[in-house]
């Protein structure tokens, strides 16, 4: 392998290096510093005359002087059934301490887009134990649910207690979680590795991470190498992989920052105009193959900048998602645990993953009428802050303490609190529209509202 | 290697920057297809600068080095039309999924080609003309039964037509010559139509027939004309997809094309899955036999999302030729336009506004004007009908891809998230959306629902239009403040709202609603109103008229398949109830 000590021009996390031969787009690359220390980066634009390098680690200690390697082929993730119970650099190199992973298999990181006739429907209810998921906005494996929240809101707990409670009822498959951090600072990434370690949960574990003092740049490979992991474990090993990616946000920032480097045209707010084909790139990875055992169900965790549900992050993002699970500040205020805003919250998949056979025949009605008054309520609060609560009517003031009894009974939970579909979520929800008068419950058929509703089934 | 001089077809890569490459040595036209690198990865000159070609290539460019070989086929990016299109679903280029899946698993991996229509397969052919017959450009020479849709074999529009010298029925694949003219032209079934060029027609007429789609706020409301074009615009998470899929399902067209753009590829599975098992309405038949699905998923190549578009058109194009009323499904053009976006800025173009190609709004008139009622060359009616969903970033409707859909479209079906927030589905908004095709279609209602329609339908929007004032007025003093009459109407509308407006997709008897019980619950609305209204003049307090049990029924109707029955009762119920009331009024 050829090394050439031609580099033209350094510019943030690029490097120009010309007079090469012809090189392959999105090569590997390895650069020799000075002092022996060798950096990675990967060829984003290839022409006879000038090659631009991408460096994932800082550019720090590179000059002219450095050597440059091309290695012949794209970046390859060596991944093997030890991964698990392994914490791994943002680059993919082991940082407990261990020893380096023997691999059974070196993977292409960018992964091939699934063919959409080669999926399987997914179909398989996740319990999560969180009412407000399973009840209003339920999970089914394959399905990429991302969590939009904001500085200062606890997202972290959310998804770690998703990570812990969550299970496929009666089924006892395979199962792993692959947790990516990026950009996260180092509290943050301990709390996570705390609970993985208290609850065991690190043996089913992979964990990279990368910190919000690691370069920003290698970000950009982290949910990839994750991704790469887990559609390993999931497609080769038949497990079922849970894939947290923390924070996308701090992902987006990596990709615009590389973007300005290049001095592309900027799309909205700077970020580049392929940011929504990048990031499908990434969320599309999870899914079901047909015929083949295992999934990836990918939760994806973002914070919005200013609380700002339309910046472009959560709005591409919520385009390629199959819904998306909102942390609300006002109920954070309030101080319900977890703040989960079930109105703009939303499941695409819900539909295909309850009901009879998957959770309970009624789910799907009485998710709807929760959310129906819910919503009748919640803006009711709006006119009580005009007119005062006297001047409601008796039908409004109903539904106006529904909406307090929903967020303190039904929203609010334990953090450890594992509620089972049935005689936890949806029972409770039936408690809450017990409360209401028969006729208000326009949703429900009359058959279902015999049989659940507690006035019934007490008699 | 040997060159014809002036004829060189052989270049060489220039430059590899993600999706879009560059080539010099080419001498290729404009949009010409050509085989990039190696592996002959499938591309499209998009750009002529001196020698160089750029070339927007339709597969993943990973390692592709310059120096490596670039081929110009000198074709334009065509689609092949012929029997073996129906049920099928293809990719952005019309490579088919399942050929795909067959050859290279269950990851789309590149440098794989397959035809658009199977080679081997053999159909029956019929022919409808005769040894000695003239025959021109569209003329349908005969037919082969495909699913249980004919599907009509023509003379292609570029063929200059004559008299048929021979052409004889029987068992023959795509690729057989069927019939021969006098002047030694040979027609088989298939032939290729470059998909960035409109097929012609006689003539394109005003649409007079309204699609039919089975919900009611559709059309009830805003209804969109056989050969006419509308658009969804929603925000994430407000129910486009579903709408979509419901009107594929559902509309009265004989044929579907679905586009999947730069969409979720879970969503597509579920159309994929769920497509073949629905049946049609009409026939019986899956709904699949009918129907056309292009999935084109956000995370496969961009290149190949910007041509899905063209090639869903062209075949609907196709079927129109035919004599058939077509449905296209763009789901969604905002995707499509990214795309355009993406390559525009690779290409380094001067961008317009919001960074999209100041070519956004031609390329998106273009492809709407491509709808239409037309009489086909052979003299024929067919129609396209194009409904393109359109994805505004944070909902915000002033956006470019927007505003320039709403020039062109006629028919705008306002998704709104609050709707969709309080599970009020179909979450159209009824106070935003619009169709300009109420007065042409008007007649069309007249004579096949009842002459009571049009004035029925004026009376519900306003019934709406004042329950929005009025809310406003509710908002700040609340609703015991507002004069009975108007307490009335809030019910009413309450009750349109409920009753007519929402329908449940997923119920199977509500997810499909005729004209008849449209008509029929309509009515009955507008019965309770005018009891209402005549009962409060009579004396009869508001909190009472509200209170009418019978009322209460009327959303049941909804999941009933012979419901006539039950409104009969309910309708009756009510009466005795008004009558009650007024006499101890």
């Amino acid at each position: 392998m050829k090394e050439y000590r031609t580099i033209s021009r350094i510019a943030g996390p690029l490097l120009f290096v010309e007079k090469t031969e012809p090189i392959g787009y999105q090569e590997l690359v390895n650069i020799t510093l000075a002092d022996g220390s060798v950096k990675r980066g990967q060829v984003l634009d290839t022409s006879d005359e000038l090659v631009v390098v991408q460096v994932f680690e800082t550019t720090t200690g590179i000059g002219r002087d450095s050597g440059v390697r091309f290695t012949g082929e794209a970046i390859k993730m060596p991944v093997g059934r030890e991964m698990l119970g392994r914490i791994l650099s943002g680059g993919g190199k082991p940082i407990d301490g261990g020893p380096e992973i023997v691999p059974e298999k070196r993977l292409d990181i960018t992964g091939a887009a699934i063919n959409p006739y080669a999926r399987s429907s997914p179909a398989d209810f996740i319990q999560t134990g969180i009412s407000t998921i399973d009840g209003t906005n339920t999970l089914v494996r394959g399905q990429k649910l991302p969590i939009f929240s904001a500085a200062g809101l606890p997202h972290n707990n959310v998804a770690l207690q998703i990570a812990r409670q969550a299970k496929v009822p009666g089924s006892t498959e395979d199962f792993a979680v692959v947790f990516a951090a990026m950009g996260i600072t180092k509290e943050e990434a301990n709390a996570f590795m705390q609970d993985f370690e208290r609850t065991g949960a690190l043996e089913r574990a992979v964990v990279f991470l990368n910190l919000a003092d690691d370069p920003a740049v290698e970000r950009i490979i982290t949910p990839r190498l994750a991704l790469t992991t887990a559609e390993y474990l999931a497609y080769d090993l038949g497990m079922h992989v849970l894939v947290i990616l923390t924070d996308m946000t701090n992902y987006c920032e990596a990709l615009r920052q590389i973007g300005a480097a290049r001095e592309e045209v900027p799309g909205r707010r700077g970020y580049p105009g392929y940011m929504y084909t990048d990031l499908a790139s990434i969320y599309e990875r999870a899914g079901i193959i047909k015929g083949k055992k295992g999934s990836v169900t990918q939760i994806p965790i973002l914070t919005m900048p200013g609380d700002d549900i339309t910046h472009p992050i959560p709005d591409l993002t919520g385009y390629i998602t199959e819904g998306q699970i909102v942390v609300s500040r006002e109920l954070h205020r309030k101080g319900i645990y977890p703040p989960i805003n079930v109105l703009p919250s939303l499941s695409r998949l819900m539909n295909l993953g309850i009901g009879k056979g998957h959770t309970r025949e009624d789910h799907k009605k009485v998710s709807d009428q929760l959310y129906a008054a819910y919503a009748e309520g919640n803006d009711l609060r709006g006119l009580v802050a005009i007119v005062g609560k006297d001047a409601l009517s008796e039908r409004d003031r109903m539904f106006l303490e529904f909406a307090d009894l929903f967020e303190q009974r039904f929203v609010r939970q334990g953090i450890d609190e594992d509620r089972a579909i049935g005689e936890g979520t949806l029972d409770l929800g039936w408690e809450l529209l017990a409360t209401l008068p028969v006729e208000q419950l326009s949703r429900i058929d009359r058959e279902l509202i015999e049989k659940y509703h507690p006035k019934f089934r007490a008699k | 290697m040997e060159v014809n001089e002036g004829q060189n077809t052989t270049g060489v890569l220039k430059r590899i920057a993600g999706p879009v490459v560059t080539a010099v040595g080419l001498n290729a036209h404009m949009y010409d297809v050509v085989k990039v690198g190696r592996e002959e990865l499938m591309g499209e000159v998009i750009k002529v600068d001196g020698d160089a070609n750029i070339i927007q290539v339709y597969e993943d460019t990973t390692g592709l080095r310059p120096g490596e070989p670039v081929i110009n086929t000198g074709l334009s990016l065509a689609v092949e039309l012929g029997p073996g299109l129906l049920t099928s679903i293809y990719d952005g280029i019309q490579r088919p999924l399942e050929v795909l899946v067959q050859k290279m698993g269950s990851f789309i991996e590149r440098g794989v080609s397959a035809p658009g229509i199977p080679r081997d397969r053999k159909w029956e052919f019929k022919p409808v003309v005769k040894v000695g017959d003239e025959v021109s450009p569209g003329t349908i020479i005969g037919e082969v039964q495909e699913t249980n849709i004919v599907h009509r074999i023509m003379v292609p529009p570029f063929v200059k037509g004559g008299r048929v010298k021979s052409i004889q029925g029987g068992s023959f694949t795509v690729e057989e010559t069927v019939c021969t003219l006098e002047d030694g032209t040979e027609l088989q079934m298939m032939h290729r139509w470059p998909v960035r060029v409109p097929r012609p027609v006689r003539e394109k007429k005003n649409p007079t027939i309204p699609l039919i789609t089975g919900q009611r706020i559709l059309d009830g409301l805003f209804p969109i004309a056989k050969g006419g074009t509308a658009a969804i615009p929603g925000p994430f998470g407000s129910g486009k997809t579903v709408t979509q899929q419901q009107l594929a399902k559902w509309s009265d067209a004989e044929i579907v094309v679905y586009i999947g753009c730069g969409e979720r590829g879970n969503e597509m599975t579920e159309v994929l899955t769920e497509f073949p098992e629905l049946e049609d309405p009409k026939s019986g038949k899956p709904l699949m036999e009918r129907t056309i699905l292009i999935a084109n998923t956000s995370n496969m190549p961009v290149a190949a999302r910007e041509a899905s578009v063209y090639t869903g058109i062209t075949i609907a194009e196709y079927f129109r030729d035919m004599g058939y009323d077509v449905s296209l499904m763009a789901d969604s053009t905002s995707r499509w336009a990214e795309a355009m976006r993406e390559i525009s800025s690779r290409l380094e173009e001067m961008p317009g506004e919001e960074g999209y190609p100041a070519y956004l709004a031609a390329r998106l008139s273009e492809f709407y004007e491509r709808a239409g009622l037309v009489t086909t060359l052979a003299g024929d009616s067919g129609s396209v009908s194009v409904i393109g969903a359109v994805s505004p970033p944070g909902g915000d409707f002033s956006e470019p891809v927007t505003q320039n859909t709403l020039r062109i479209v006629k028919v705008f079906w306002a998704l709104d998230a609050k709707l969709s927030q309080r599970r009020h589905f179909p979450a159209i908004n009824w106070l935003n959306s619009y169709s300009l095709y109420l007065d042409t279609l008007g007649p069309w209602y007249d004579t096949e629902v009842s002459p009571e329609w049009n004035p029925l339908r004026s009376w519900a929007m306003e019934v709406l239009q004042k329950e929005a004032e009025l809310q406003e007025i509710v908002q700040l003093v609340g609703s015991d403040a507002l004069p009975e009459t108007e307490q009335i109407t809030i019910e009413v509308a309450r009750l349109i709202r409920e009753v007519f407006l929402q329908q449940n997709a997923y119920d199977a008897v509500d997810t499909f609603c005729s004209m008849k019980k449209q008509y029929d619950m309509m009515k009955a609305i507008r019965s309770y109103a005018d009891q209402s209204y005549a009962a409060q003049a009579a004396g009869v307090s508001p909190a009472q008229i509200i209170s009418i049990r019978a009322k209460n029924d009327l959303p049941q109707i909804k999941f009933v398949k012979d419901y006539e029955p039950m409104l009969d009762g309910i309708l009756k119920a009510m009466e005795s109830e008004f009558t009650t009331l007024r006499s101890s009024a």
